[in-house]
Formats: structure tokens, sequence, C-alpha cells
């Protein structure tokens, strides 16, 4: 019997692994895990105008709950989010469907597939801004429509309204949409639609019978990424706005401006239940780990 | 080839509205920001001219531009480095469960959800709490890396899942130790999916906005300089700095998508050198 003091080559790769997400799970824990905790300690602590300091009190938690604003802002930012999700949701199901199954080459499905990622590496916020020369109220829009005799009068609500914070987000998350369903559905066997065809299936059917069922995981993905971006959000809202709308996002980060730190913390708490509630629901329907 | 259906049509004449819709407000401040110097922010082009571009370099018109990109150019390089170096690491260890794994798993998925400001704010509260100074180079380094990680790392465990055994055990029947199997088979084989991973990590550390916004400190980075100047800045200067960071980041994405391409290039002609030892 060998009884050298070998290490148990399965033990030997664990370590292994561990050695390797160590850097990993260092940076995620100073950096993700621990701000939460602070977060979520700090949102029982005191607050005067120039400080906030340790205590235990639910005064931020009974403010932000009990208040009718962040009510409303609840109801408008879910109502931004479920307009931006259809819309992203019936936009890129339509582009991903259309560069999988309609686009027969692999080099013009990667091509066409990389013209719709490119715009994802560029600023939010310049994409944001090029939105004003188009809906200002001397706009492209606005002039062309005069111009064509639809509307006489400029129509105030295209730039700094509600229609732009949707239009907006559209506009920046739709990618989101489009890459995880382009993913799910380059891996449907082809041979699958022609069973179908070969059936008696027609198009309509083919596509609420086998390709939609099949491309869920891909929708529940990126309707997870959309979901979580304009829940959070903060920034679009404000800017495509024009300050005039609120969303969650903007009450707490209008907090922070104030240095009311401890109330920012409990809307950030609240603010980061709703999500997960939201993404443990979504999360039931997909394995993520199952679509990489 | 059966013929193109009618659906086809009308499916691509969507996706051109669609690729129109992503592009065309870029391309519309790209052409106004040559506005004439008595130009406005939107059409008519007042003339045509440079001028908003010349006003870019006179430091005291727009604040600190320069020294912005400079910060927000460094930021990106040291994101890009540690997120390509950690997502190699972490996707190899995945390969193979481990006490801990899914854990770590989930924390990697909870780091794409949380939303930016939260993270914006506990990193600020942790730096306020101990009595640090927020820097970009070090708070801010560490937020961003919270978003830039997942995706390199969901793009690693996707390349390993789809990777061939096969070649790490023909090396280690030749005698290769764990080490030269990494550097001589994986990574090479691996190489133009790291540029992928370094693209995520640069471009979207370059953009980063939310994350950022607490942790910079008093050094701003380019697009904080940029969403300042949103708020007091009501010239066309704003659309010639949209257009030379835009071109930028067109520039960095040609410049990485030119470098996958060479890769792939080389790895398929060279694939094979058996026999050439034999003559």
């Amino acid at each position: 019997m060998k009884t050298t003091k070998k290490i148990d080559p399965s033990k030997r790769a664990e370590r292994v692994s561990w050695m390797l997400v160590t850097p990993l799970a260092c940076v995620l824990g100073f950096f993700l895990l621990l701000p939460i905790l602070t977060i979520v300690t700090v949102s029982f602590w005191n607050f005067n105008e120039w400080s906030f300091f340790p205590d235990f009190i639910l005064d931020n938690y009974v403010y932000h709950l009990t208040s009718a604003v962040t009510w409303a802002t609840y109801l408008k930012t879910l109502k931004f989010m479920v307009l931006t999700w259809c819309f992203c949701a019936v936009i890129g199901f339509t582009v991903a469907y259309f560069l999988a199954f309609h686009v027969r080459s692999l080099p013009v499905q990667i091509a066409l597939f990389l013209v719709c990622t490119i715009p994802f590496w560029t600023s939010n916020i310049i994409r944001m801004i090029s939105w004003i020369p188009f809906l200002g109220r001397n706009g492209i829009a606005n002039s062309s429509l005069i111009s064509l005799g639809v509307i006489d009068e400029p129509l105030e609500w295209l730039l700094y309204s509600d229609f732009a914070v949707v239009l907006a987000f559209v506009h920046l998350y739709a990618l989101f949409m489009v890459v995880p369903i382009f993913n799910t559905m380059m891996r449907i066997d082809k041979s699958l639609i022609e069973a179908a065809r070969d059936a008696g299936a027609s198009g309509l059917q083919i596509l609420t019978n086998v390709i939609i069922p099949l491309a869920k995981p891909g929708i529940m993905i990126g309707s997870i990424f959309v979901v979580t971006l304009v829940m959070g959000d903060f920034i679009t809202v404000r800017h495509m706005s024009g300050g005039q709308s609120a969303s969650v996002g903007r009450i707490i980060s209008n907090e922070i401006a104030l240095l009311q730190y401890p109330a920012a913390a409990a809307s950030s708490v609240v603010l980061l239940c709703t999500v997960l509630l939201m993404i443990g629901v979504m999360m039931r329907f997909v394995d993520i780990r199952k679509e990489l | 080839m059966e013929p193109r259906s009618r659906s086809f049509y009308v499916l691509a004449a969507f996706f051109t509205l669609f690729v129109i819709f992503l592009y065309g407000p870029v391309i519309t401040i790209g052409i106004l920001s040559f506005q004439g110097p008595k130009g406005g922010l939107t059409f008519p082009m007042n003339g045509v001219s440079v001028h908003w571009f010349y006003d870019l370099f006179e430091q005291q018109a727009v604040g600190d531009i320069w020294g912005s990109f400079r910060r927000s150019f460094a930021l990106g390089l040291m994101v890009m480095s540690v997120t390509v170096v950690l997502s190699v690491m972490g996707g190899m260890a995945f390969r193979r469960k481990f006490r801990g794994s899914s854990v770590l798993f989930y924390l990697i998925i909870a780091s794409l959800i949380v939303p930016s400001i939260l993270v914006s704010l506990g990193v600020g509260l942790i730096f306020n709490i101990l009595d640090l100074e927020v820097h970009w180079a070090t708070s801010g380094f560490g937020s961003q890396l919270t978003w830039t990680l997942p995706f390199g790392l969901l793009i690693m465990f996707a390349v390993f899942n789809r990777f061939d055994k096969s070649y790490e055990e023909a090396a280690r029947d030749l005698g290769a130790s764990p080490w030269q199997t990494v550097r001589h088979v994986v990574l090479p084989i691996i190489a133009p999916m790291l540029i992928g991973v370094a693209l995520f990590g640069f471009t979207l550390s370059y953009d980063e906005f939310a994350r950022t916004l607490l942790t910079a400190g008093s050094y701003n980075t380019l697009p904080l300089e940029i969403f300042g100047m949103t708020t007091n800045v009501t010239s066309p200067v704003l659309y010639a700095l949209g257009t030379l960071t835009t071109v930028f980041s067109f520039f960095i994405i040609g410049t990485f998508l030119t470098i996958v391409v060479v890769m792939r290039k080389r790895q398929a002609s060279g694939g094979s050198d058996a026999g050439s030892g034999l003559v």
C-alpha cells in the first residue's frame, strides 16, 4: 500500500480552484458585498444636516415607505419598466429572429450582429444627448412633421417627457434583448423547424409552437437585464425628462446630493429588495448556468 | 436554395429601421458638430466649420476635458487588464465544481443585477466611514470592476463550456506540466476570446457613469465630465465632444475586432504542422 502523504488529487484541484478565484472573490467581496452590507447598516443610522452617525432607528424606512411620493415614484418607475420591456422584447425578438433564421450565411450573420452590438460599446450619455437635435422643439422630428403637414405646431412632448425617457431606454437597452435571444436562437436545431413544416405547421405556428418556447431562456435573460437597468436608472430619467419625471434611482441620487446618506441607504435597500424579488421570479423560468 | 419569402423582406425592412434607430441620432450629432460658429443645437446648419472642435482644445471654455480623458483612458486600461486576468483565472477555476462555487457564481450574477447606484453609494460610504479619500484609481477602479468582471467571466464560462478537452489531454500525454498546458495550449486557443473580454473591459470602463459617480473623487472621469457639461453647456461644443469620444470608441472597437480577425486567420492557416518535421 502506498502510504506516502500524497494529497488527494481532487483536493489538490479544489485548492487550485480556490487560489484561482481568490482575487476575484476579494474584489467582489470588498466592492460589492461589503458595500451592500454597509448600506444595510447605514440605513438604520441617524443623521442631521451635516453628518450621519451610528444608531438604530427605523425612521428612514418609515419615512420612505409612508411617503406618498415614494409610492407614486415606484408606480412611475414600473410604468417605465413595463413599457421599455415590451418594446425591447418585441424589437429584440424580431431582430434576433431575422438574424438567426432569415440571414443565411454565417459571416453576414456575424457582421449584422456586430452592427447591432457596437453601440453597446459606446457612451450611453452621448447616445442620450444625441436625441436632442432629433426630438427638440425645432428638431428633425417636428420640422419634418410640420413640412409634411401632419401637425401645425411643434409637438412639445417629444423631448423632456416620459415619451423621451422610454424612447431613450429602448434605444439604450434593446441590445440587451437582441444578444441573449440571438444566442439561444442560434442553438435551435434547424431540423426541428423542418420537422414542424413537414408536419404541416404554418409559419406562424412554427413561430409560436417551436421558436418562442425554445427561445424563452434568452428572452428571460434579456428581460432580467432590462428590468434591472431600468429599475436602478437615475440618469436617463433625469436627462430625458429634463428633470421633470421621478424614478426610484433619482430619489436615491437626490438624497445623496443632500448628503442624507442613511435615508439614501434605506431607499436603496427597498429598491434592492424590489429588484431581487423581480429577478427571483424571473430566475425560476431559466437556469443561467445552462445557457452559457 | 429556396426563394426568399415575403416575410424576409418585411423583417429585413424592420432590421434596417432598427439600425437607423441605433445609429441615426449619433450620426446627427456628428453632422451638427460641424455647425458654424453661430449655429445652434438643432438644424438648420448655420454654415460649416470646425469651430466647436477648436473650442474643445481651449481649456477655459469647457473645463478639464483632456485631463478627464487621460484619466478615463488610464482607468480603462487598468480595468481592462485586471478584468482579463481575473476572468481567465475565474473561468479556469469554474471548469470544475469546488466548494463555494455556486455561492461565488451567484455573487457574480448579483454583481450584474445590483443597481449601479447602490455600488456607488456603498463604496462611497465605506470610504467615508473609514475616513479614506475616494479616488478614481482606487474606489472608482474597484467599483468599475464589479461591472466589467461579470461580463468577462460570463464570456469565459461560455468559452470553456465549448472548449475541447482533448487538446489538454494530448498535451498532458506528451508530458506537459499543468502550467505548460495552460501557457502553450489553452491560452493560445482562447486568445481571440480574450481580446473580446479586453474590449468589454476597456469600453465598459471608459463609458461607465453610475458606479463612478460617487467614487471618482475630485478628479472626474470623461463620462462624469460630459454629464456635468450637459447641464450647463448649451452649444454644439457638446456635440463636438460627443463626436470625438464616439469616433474614439469606434477606433478602439475597430482595433480590437481587427486583432480578433487576424488572430483567427492565423489560427486557421497555421492549424496543423503535422508532417512538416519529417522531410
